[in-house]
């Protein structure tokens, strides 16, 4: 007998199984997962505070705040930043001062771990949204 | 015994036979078959390809293919085409000969089976008298092909995935063998045309009730298991064996084992619709002033039951090797005798439902 | 006349094949050399390496902060409970205590995050045993949870959130609202997982009876997490060393005896429901205050050992840090879960089928950058 009722469990149950992907397969068309990446570029917007690269913020005047302390190049674990700096003058007080020459920032090396955002102490980078990185020559960017 | 095989173009038949003296023009028409078939085979190949991977995104919140044409239509198209231009490549050491012989067995015994079924009342190429009896061989062939695709790879995870076929095959056979032979027991006849005929008075699911249905639900299980399909598709199992027997595989000889997996799936169920829901006919009747109509009752209902098939293959885990052999021996085979002596009693009593 | 000669007697060979690195069932660079006789499994033996990227040697050179972004890349599935490993044993030798803010937080992103492994799992887990749409649901839920930590943390995967004392930044303002709408949805969606899977008459007979691990082998193998709960040894840390905000709350410690494949299914299922449980008790009253307690730019452990350990969504995960006082570790050792929770694979996979490996792999769990290190 408890042939029978196995063989009656076991099917009653695959037909459950079978009810749920029914269900879905009915009310599918609407409710279906997929983002159609390329095609909603223009609609599709990352949350703030997403870690796409880091980037050094410019004003209107084209200039950023960055003093070339070094702190975010220290931070970096990998060594994706390089700061590379001069000694001048200061024009105002007239002592000896470090300027900041170039700013590197290499993205390929970069983990996106955010310390180097944290440790600027005159927030000259932040996060930018970009997550595509390349891009074919034929379309604009 | 070839039925004159363009009458379902009867206006062609006579054209070539007016143009040709006849056994010329018996050569044409025979080629002339062949390319519709041919044609037909291909197109439902890639049809069937393309709608498992719409049902399958349906099933799966996706959205599938729908790039390439309208919708996605020509996705299976461009893959064809694809595979067509991709290099055949090989595995050192390889039994060449039956590694080059293998896909071929596989897709031939799915092109023969395509010729005996009844789309409508007259497109049937082959009507023999052993019609079930023929189909049921034919698909009892391709696992030779795939046998010798497992074993001409040098491959394990091929041989391992062949031997797993061989086994499923044989021990398959038999479920689906009975459960026809019990439809046969209340059809009275092997021949096709001569199923369909006897559905005139009901199909046959209905005139056997109880045990028809009993012997659907089996024919349907064993059917999935015959076309290596999920929930029984060990012998590809890909969280296993990676792609199964056709691992080694590549370009149009792969293509060739992937539509035929399509083909037996709707030859599979082509014929539980010849057996179970009467072909070509329409339910009560109702177009029989236009036969013609036949063609898309046929595939209507074929395309239903495919469609059951790919609800198995996209709800269901699959079974281990020796539980599939439990399911055959320890459940499917005693049930199909029970049924088969259940269906006897019914006819004998005469405890049919006729209109 | 000639004597008979006895024909030898038909020899059944066993043969070896490679599964993996690049094998579907492995998910993942792991490879498995398999002996087997037909298709019952002789021997298993995994060969690692294939993902070593020496992270506790890095460690070693990195600062602090530095190193909790590279414990991101262990177990990435929970990459948050592995940052707050090593924070917990930062704080502990320096002696912080953190805001209640924060530890409040840090649990609900860990059960989060433990919910968010353990839906990969079960989709991954149907797509071994064949059933290919499990995988869609799982990710559909799965998605959800990426999104609330990709709006907090900024990153769906590795999340670097933890920093020594705190975290990076404040909760977003829509975090509560995202967890409450989440925990709403998955609750309807669990019954059905089960309803999809767990009855299924075949996923059972996949799965029972299917390398069973006695609760001796457990211990002595090390297993942790689900792998030993389900052969019933107590072993979450979460009950017996309870961290940051957990000694608040209460749940119960999903526990089998049977210790099959299917009973260590049925404890990650439950799991994710006492998870729920979790993040219900804490969503509503997160505590005001501080995000962060200030510590040195220049973080230097006294001189010692320290240990920590908390409860990955795979197991006991333990760091083990030396510090001669400077600002890098002197040694750092994680104890990962997956390690030991492979070792004993051979011991429970001898006698199956392939089918019951895969079934016991995908049980297992494991996430093979979590073994290598
Ligand atoms: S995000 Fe991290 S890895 Fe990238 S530049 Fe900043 S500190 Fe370096
Ligand atoms: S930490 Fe900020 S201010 Fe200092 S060098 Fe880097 S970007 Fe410039």
């Amino acid at each position: 007998m408890s042939y029978f009722t196995e063989i009656y469990h076991g099917v009653k149950t695959l037909l459950t199984g079978m009810r749920v992907t029914g269900r879905y397969f009915i009310t599918s068309g609407k409710s279906a997962i997929t983002q159609q990446y390329p095609d909603n570029r223009a609609s599709l917007k990352m949350f703030d505070r997403f870690r796409g690269e880091v980037v050094m913020l410019h004003d209107e005047n084209n200039e950023h705040s960055c003093t070339g302390c070094q702190k975010c190049e220290l931070a970096c674990p990998n060594g994706s930043i390089e700061i590379i700096w001069d000694r001048g003058v200061d024009p105002e007080t007239g002592k000896k001062k470090k300027f900041i020459d170039k700013h590197i920032y290499h993205l390929g090396m970069c983990t996106q771990c955010g310390l180097c955002v944290q440790a600027c102490p005159s927030n000259a980078i932040v996060w930018a949204q970009k997550f595509r990185k390349t891009r074919s020559t034929t379309e604009p960017s | 015994m070839l039925t004159s095989s363009l009458l379902f173009i009867p206006s062609l038949h006579d054209f070539l036979f007016s143009l040709l003296p006849p056994g010329l023009a018996k050569g044409a028409e025979m080629v002339l078959v062949g390319i519709i078939y041919l044609t037909i085979f291909a197109v439902a190949g890639l049809f069937l390809v393309l709608l498992e991977r719409k049902v399958a995104a349906r099933f799966q919140l996706r959205l599938g293919p729908n790039r390439v044409g309208y919708g996605g239509s020509m996705q299976t198209l461009a893959d064809a085409l694809k595979l067509l231009s991709k290099e055949l490549t090989g595995t050192v050491r390889a039994d060449k000969f039956l590694f080059n012989l293998a896909p071929y067995f596989v897709i031939i015994t799915a092109l023969m089976a395509l010729a005996v079924l009844p789309f409508s009342q007259s497109m049937q190429v082959f009507d023999i008298n052993i019609g079930l009896f023929f189909l049921i061989a034919l698909s009892s062939v391709g696992v030779i092909g795939i046998l010798l695709a497992g074993w001409g790879s040098n491959n394990k995870y091929a041989m391992i995935g062949a031997m797993r076929s061989g086994v499923q095959t044989i021990s398959y056979e038999l479920s689906v063998g009975l459960s026809l032979v019990t439809m046969v027991l209340l059809a009275g006849s092997l021949q096709l045309s001569q199923i369909v005929e006897v559905q005139k008075s009901g199909w046959l699911i209905v005139q056997g009730h109880i045990p028809a249905l009993i012997a659907f639900m089996i024919f349907m299980i064993a059917g999935t298991a015959e076309t290596n399909r999920a929930p029984f598709d060990l012998v590809e199992a890909e969280s296993e064996l990676g792609a199964g027997f056709h691992t080694e595989y590549s370009g149009m000889k792969f293509a060739y084992f992937f539509l035929a997996e399509f083909i037996n799936m709707f030859i599979i169920a082509a014929i539980a619709v010849i057996v179970f829901f009467g072909a070509w006919l329409s339910p009560f009747g109702i177009t029989e002033s236009l036969p013609w109509l036949g063609v898309f009752w046929f595939l209507g209902k074929t395309f239903l039951v495919v469609l059951l098939m790919m609800w198995f293959r996209w709800t269901f885990p699959r079974l281990r090797v020796d539980q599939l052999l439990t399911l055959e021996w320890k459940y499917l085979l005693p049930l199909n005798l029970a049924n088969l002596v259940l269906m006897a009693v019914t006819v004998w009593l005469n405890l049919t439902i006729q209109f | 006349m000639e004597t008979a000669t006895i024909a030898p007697p038909i020899k059944s060979e066993e043969y070896f094949i490679n599964m993996g690195p690049q094998h579907p069932a492995t998910h993942g660079v792991l490879r498995l050399l398999l002996t087997l006789d037909g298709e019952i499994i002789k021997k298993v033996e995994p060969d690692l390496g294939y993902i070593h990227r020496s992270i506790e040697k890095m460690c070693e050179r990195n600062s602090y902060q530095q190193i909790i972004h590279l414990t991101d890349r262990l177990d990435y599935l929970s990459s948050h409970i592995n940052n707050e490993a090593v924070c917990l044993a930062v704080e502990a030798a320096l002696g912080v205590e953190v805001p209640e803010r924060v530890k409040v937080v840090r649990t609900i992103l860990d059960e989060l995050i433990r919910i968010s492994s353990h839906c990969l799992w079960w989709g991954v887990m149907g797509m071994d045993l064949g059933a290919l749409t499990s995988y869609f649901y799982a990710f559909r839920d799965r998605e959800m949870i990426n999104d609330i930590f990709e709006e907090t943390c900024g990153a769906r995967l590795t999340m670097n959130y933890n920093v020594p004392g705190g975290l990076m930044h404040d909760i977003h303002p829509n975090f509560v609202a995202r967890t409450r709408e989440f925990l709403a949805h998955f609750k309807t969606k669990l019954p059905e997982y089960d309803r999809l899977l767990t009855d299924n008459v075949i996923f059972q007979k996949r799965t029972k009876g299917v390398g069973v691990l006695s609760r001796q082998d457990a211990i002595a193998f090390g297993a942790s997490g689900p792998v030993g709960r389900a052969s019933g040894y107590s072993c979450d840390v979460r009950v017996h060393h309870p961290y940051s905000a957990l000694p608040k709350v209460t749940f119960k410690e999903a526990l089998r005896t049977e210790g099959d494949s299917f009973a260590r299914y049925q404890v990650r299922i439950q799991e994710m429901w006492e998870s729920v449980a979790i993040i219900e008790q804490l969503i509503d009253a997160i505590p005001e205050g501080p995000h962060q307690v200030a510590t040195d730019a220049v973080i230097k452990l006294p001189k010692g050992e320290f240990y920590q350990k908390v409860e990955t969504a795979r197991g006991e995960l333990g760091v083990f840090i030396i510090s001669t006082g400077t600002k890098n570790p002197y040694r750092l050792k994680f104890r990962s879960p997956g390690f030991s929770n492979l070792s004993l694979l051979n011991h429970i996979a001898v006698g199956g089928k392939i089918g019951d490996l895969v079934a016991t792999m995908a049980t297992l769990d494991l996430v093979i950058p979590d073994i290598d290190r």
